[in-house]
């Protein structure tokens, strides 16, 4: 059995008086890819930033390789980020850089490398991320969307982590260009072994992603399983996301 | 019983906007304390420190120079005009060399710099923040404070008094073309009447002043920034306090450093 990577025991976050998770149970394995699916403001973003210490919950646990997120050290937290790769929703690349260097922070800032070696590394990741050299010079502001997701992901996997985060991955792109990230995605994470933990309510994209999948409702994990067992599942809640239908137990304002 | 209720109803109301002022007096000398320490502590970003410097430094000189100039002419009319009444013109060159080190090229300088730069800070910050490029940071094993924060206090600690030098030179060159050229003060001795006033002391409080002047606009540039929410709406207000705060602080501990260096 494969050794557990991520664990998550009882966590619980709030925002004033808002409570978003509620005692979420999360266990990933090394190698993983595990996709948590649920409707907007359920908590999914909030969950990826307490496991990632951007965020502190009032309670519960969070071990990445049995090592305490919650109430880690500064230095610490360096450390298990230089383990983390992730994608942002948005993007998030560095206005201020261009393609290259936002492809490159981490060798360049973190691991010593000079700028030579760093911009060659940069162009190979952005060709396996199917982007040309030319791209490279290029100012963020530049590429399309979905241009921005590919370098997202190139300044993800290029310090070969063990741990992929992935927000909302397909969010704002065609669905030839999210099947593309899909692609890539699937790729780069079996590519280097590494254990993911993708966010999203795309669910042609979270097919293709998981291994497992686990649905996040009210801030609760209400429904783990595989894929197949997805498709297979009577659980109400399950069946409404998957199937998008209006009616069912989970409600929506309008 | 019905006054008492009406005082209780008031002392209610106040609670909230208590807690929230506590909390963010709270929040900024937390954020004074993170600066203040990832300023002395490694990494250090010379490339960033290099980048503000010039934004701040060499790019605001034009602003610094028209402010400050224009600022050593008025003050060379308004007092010839004063000093003409009781026979005391000779004290212009005094009186300019005077306002400008110790009050208006620092002052001034300030007030253009943080409308100029602490703005800028405040809308690059904000909207790294709300675009996640914060938290991106933070998941590259980066520091915030010592990438974004730190490079910005020192610049501000640095540019500044060097800014307001340049500015004393200008400013007191725009006296003395208005005193000689409108005037009609012999030039070499307004020079000299300039030369023998001229006190270290008068140079020192500009500089000590400039220096926190520098600091206040990269922390309210800073802090405003970092601590923005929402979207672009959130950048705004933030740039907007940004501005509004330093132009204040400015102003009030221009005259605590004044009342440390004058005070008898």
């Amino acid at each position: 059995m494969a050794e557990t990577k991520i664990k998550l025991t009882n966590v619980y976050k709030s925002f004033g008086k808002k409570t978003v998770l509620r005692g979420v149970n999360l266990d990933i394995k090394k190698g993983e890819s595990l996709v948590v699916i649920g409707g907007s403001g359920t908590g999914k973003s909030v969950l990826i930033k307490c496991i990632q210490g951007l965020l502190t919950p009032e309670e519960g646990s969070i071990l990445v390789d049995d090592q305490e997120v919650v109430g880690i050290e500064e230095n610490d937290k360096e450390r298990l980020h230089s383990k983390m790769g992730m994608l942002f929703q948005g993007g998030a690349l560095f206005d201020s850089l261009s393609v290259w260097e936002n492809v490159a922070f981490d060798l360049l800032e973190n691991k010593g490398y000079n700028k030579k070696n760093a911009k060659s590394e940069a162009i190979r990741v952005l060709r396996s991320v199917g982007l040309d050299p030319e791209v490279a010079d290029l100012s963020p502001a530049e590429l399309s969307g979905g241009m921005q997701k590919r370098v997202g992901l190139a300044r993800a996997i290029i310090s070969k982590p063990e741990v992929i985060f992935f927000d909302e991955p397909t969010t704002g792109l065609d669905p030839i260009m999210a099947d593309v990230i899909n692609d890539l995605i699937v790729e780069s994470v079996k590519g280097l072994g590494a254990t993911a933990l993708t966010i999203t309510h795309d669910m042609a994209s979270a097919r293709k992603i998981a291994d497992k999948v686990a649905m996040l409702y009210k801030g609760e994990i209400i429904w783990q399983g595989t894929v197949k067992e997805m498709d297979e599942t009577e659980n109400p809640y399950v069946v409404q996301f998957i199937n998008g239908k209006s009616q069912g137990p989970i409600k929506t304002g309008v | 019983m019905l006054f008492f209720r009406k005082i209780e109803k008031f002392l209610r109301r106040q609670g909230t906007p208590m807690v929230n002022f506590t909390f963010k007096v709270g929040e900024l000398f937390v954020f004074i304390a993170q600066s203040i320490y990832n300023c002395f502590t490694p990494p250090f970003y010379g490339r960033n420190l290099w980048r503000q410097v010039m934004d701040m430094g060499f790019y605001s000189l034009p602003v610094v120079g028209l402010t400050t100039i224009f600022a050593g002419m008025v003050i060379a009319l308004q007092s010839y005009s004063g000093f003409a009444t009781v026979g005391a013109e000779s004290m212009v060159a005094s009186v300019v060399l005077i306002s400008v080190t110790r009050e208006l090229a620092p002052v001034l300088s300030a007030l253009m710099v943080a409308g100029r730069i602490g703005a800028a800070m405040a809308a690059e910050i904000g909207t790294m923040r709300v675009t996640e490029q914060i938290d991106a940071l933070t998941t590259l094993s980066t520091n915030p404070f010592k990438y974004l924060v730190a490079p910005r206090m020192w610049a501000g600690l640095i540019v500044m008094p060097i800014l307001v030098l340049i500015g004393d030179v200008i400013g007191i060159f725009g006296g003395y073309v208005v005193g000689v050229y409108k005037l009609g003060f012999n030039a070499s001795n307004y020079i000299n009447a300039t030369l023998n006033d001229l006190e270290a002391l008068d140079i020192t409080t500009g500089v000590v002043k400039a220096a926190v002047f520098g600091f206040i606009i990269s922390l309210m540039g800073c802090y405003n920034g970092y601590k923005s929410k929402g979207g672009a709406q959130g950048v705004g207000t933030a740039t907007t306090n940004a501005v509004v705060s330093s132009s204040i602080l400015i102003l009030i501990f221009n005259y605590i450093v004044t009342e440390l260096f004058f005070s008898r």
